[in-house]
């Protein structure tokens, strides 16, 4: 078996399971966010006729998406969560700290655990050697009563990654490659499987923006194997880290993929799909009216390092608005210690507190008719933030930063 | 047995484009589901209850919200065909009881075409075209789930034939 199979197995119980096979697993945490748990709570509630979800420990709560509120509606949404969340005595209720994704590293998911979210980026945690996935608000109404769920044991697709990394080039832009390559569908029902060298020399702040682009591709799973750099993560975060579970001899992929990142240069996905990807040379020069820093794609504390070097001591164009919006109350605090934060507002950006914000036409920063976004976030799909008119691109923080500071697209290997 | 005209979409269809996000705070999907593919003309100028969907490749992707398949329920869609749908709109649409109808040819059908489906024998009728497509078959444990009409009256209706007892946790039925 692979590590995946094996993390299943463990949860189904079972000693071993194949592909294909249909299996009931036991959740460690099941999280949901606001942009669909009021609909979980209506099937638990009404349908389900649920009284006690199954742990009070693991189901976790998280608002994110509309926080702070800007209507009446998304206010009511949040009401009726945080009474769900009280009457339950949930132990974790979290509102207006951090991004959903972020917040499950930072405080729960651990190496071979099994997590489900409402929540399509719910991949995120296999950048720590955690199986998670994204299901939809029924099945996490289900879950919170049962404590399990069924799942299809995926076919794997390992990545393997060469290389050293080039100056400019990131996690963010190899997770652009690999999309446009597999594309959207490419990966559907599959488990993406990352290793090699150039993984390796990653931190696992880049690691994390790979995985969490694992569904763009429609991948059931992302995952890494965890190392010594997981185990300071998880040290640093005050968690405990079990021992690896690691392939078996006749471990099984479908197919493999090589990749060198040694000639890997800056990459754009532009508008309407993530699987739309070119160099950056493509686009260089193009126009941009409103620039995002954030989200659970690229939001973290060295997300915000390097566009902050790359901002020190000049000022964005005035063609352009400028949004920075930390993924955690954590990053903004460990942001605001370093002088990051005064680095962004020195340049002219905006700093709003963490969670979705532009990422998700849920609050602020919405474009409108026309007008083009280039953001960190990892959708660009019409209409996601603001008119359907407008045109979103996606890139590193590094490409944004840069682009930034000239009002239009531009290569940040020539400002760093 | 359905028989409806189709409104057709392209490949990759988002769960953006199906429910934008602005809508999702919104309190029940009976408030959502007019805004159900606001920007698309094909569905908001053609649309009637009872037609049936149809997209090409990847129909569903994007985000988790099932608010996407639960408004196209609300507003009578009697199928989504397509030839490959994305993972969790497929098994949010089967939990919710929308019949979902795979098909590789999926790209051979037209707005407006009048389709006849027959999920028992697994065959799609174009009567306007006047010709016949293979449907990929669900898999027995989702078609069960689909014939109950949804994951909540699958584990009821299990829960039913052990009246009286504590209810069976989905692996033991
Ligand atoms: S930051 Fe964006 S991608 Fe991440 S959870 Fe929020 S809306 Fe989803």
């Amino acid at each position: 078996m692979n590590a995946i199979e094996k993390i299943i197995a463990a949860h189904a119980g079972l000693k071993t399971v194949k592909p294909g096979q249909i299996v009931d697993v036991n959740l460690d945490y099941v999280m949901a966010n606001d942009a669909t748990t009021t609909l979980s709570i209506d099937v638990f509630q009404k349908e389900l006729k649920g009284e006690r979800v199954f742990d009070r420990e693991k189901v976790v709560l998280v608002m994110d998406h509309y926080t702070p509120c800007c209507s009446v509606d998304a206010a009511e949404t949040h009401k009726k969560m945080r009474q769900f969340g009280r009457d339950q005595e949930l132990s974790y209720i979290y509102d207006g700290v951090g991004v959903c994704h972020q917040l499950m590293l930072e405080h729960h998911a651990k190496p071979g655990d099994f997590i489900i979210g409402a929540d399509s980026h719910t991949c995120t945690y296999g950048a720590i050697g955690a199986l998670s996935t994204g299901m939809g608000s029924t099945d996490v109404a289900v879950a919170w009563m049962e404590g399990k769920v069924w799942i299809k044991v995926p076919f794997a697709i390992k990545i393997r990654v060469s290389g050293k990394w080039p100056k400019g080039v990131y996690s963010k832009d190899l997770a652009l490659k690999v999309i446009g390559d597999l594309t959207a569908k490419g990966a559907t029902y599959k488990a993406l499987v990352f290793e090699g060298e150039a993984i390796r020399d990653m931190t696992v702040s880049e690691r994390v923006t790979l995985c969490n682009m694992g569904i763009e591709a429609g991948a059931k799973f992302a995952y890494m194997q965890p190392d010594e750099k997981v185990k300071t993560f998880m040290k640093d975060m005050g968690r405990e880290y079990d021992p690896v579970i690691e392939d078996d001899d006749d471990a099984s992929y479908e197919w493999i993929l090589t990749y060198d990142v040694e000639n890997l240069e800056p990459q754009i996905a532009y508008p309407n799909s993530v699987d739309q990807v070119k160099s950056l040379s493509d686009f260089e020069g193009l126009e941009i009216d409103e620039v995002f820093l954030g989200a659970c794609t690229n939001g973290r504390f060295e997300d915000l390092e390097i566009a902050a070097a790359i901002l020190k001591g000049k000022k964005i164009s005035d063609k352009v608005r400028m949004l920075v919006t930390p993924v955690s109350n954590a990053v903004y605090m460990k942001a605001m210690e370093r002088g990051l934060i005064g680095t962004f507002i020195e340049s002219g950006a905006m700093v709003s507190p963490p969670g979705c914000s532009a990422c998700f036409g849920g609050t602020i920063g919405l474009i409108g008719p026309g007008e083009r976004l280039l953001t960190t976030a990892n959708r660009n799909f019409k209409g996601r933030v603001g008119s359907p008119d407008g045109e979103i691109y996606l890139a590193s923080p590094a490409t944004a930063a840069a682009s930034a500071l000239y009002g239009k697209i531009t290569d940040p290997r020539k400002v760093i | 047995m359905i028989k409806a005209k189709t409104i057709k979409f392209g490949d990759n269809v988002d769960t953006d484009q199906i429910i934008p996000a602005q809508y999702l705070s919104l309190s029940t999907i009976q408030q959502i589901a007019p805004h159900t593919f606001e920007f698309h003309g094909n569905f908001a100028n053609d649309f009637k209850p009872g037609d049936i969907i149809c997209g090409n490749d990847n129909f569903g992707c994007g985000s988790s919200r099932e608010q996407a398949p639960a408004v196209l329920q609300e507003r009578g869609v009697s199928a989504v065909i397509a030839r490959s749908f994305a993972r969790i709109f497929y098994r949010n649409a089967i939990n919710i009881g929308l019949l979902l109808v795979e098909c590789e040819k999926a790209d051979e059908i037209r707005h407006g075409d009048v389709l006849e489906i027959d999920p028992q024998k697994g065959v799609i009728r174009n009567i306007t075209t006047d010709c016949n497509l293979e449907i990929t078959p669900l898999p027995p444990f989702m078609q069960e789930i689909l014939n109950c009409g949804g994951i909540v009256k699958y584990i009821d209706n299990r829960r039913g034939q052990y009246d009286g007892l504590e209810c069976k946790s989905i692996s033991e039925i």
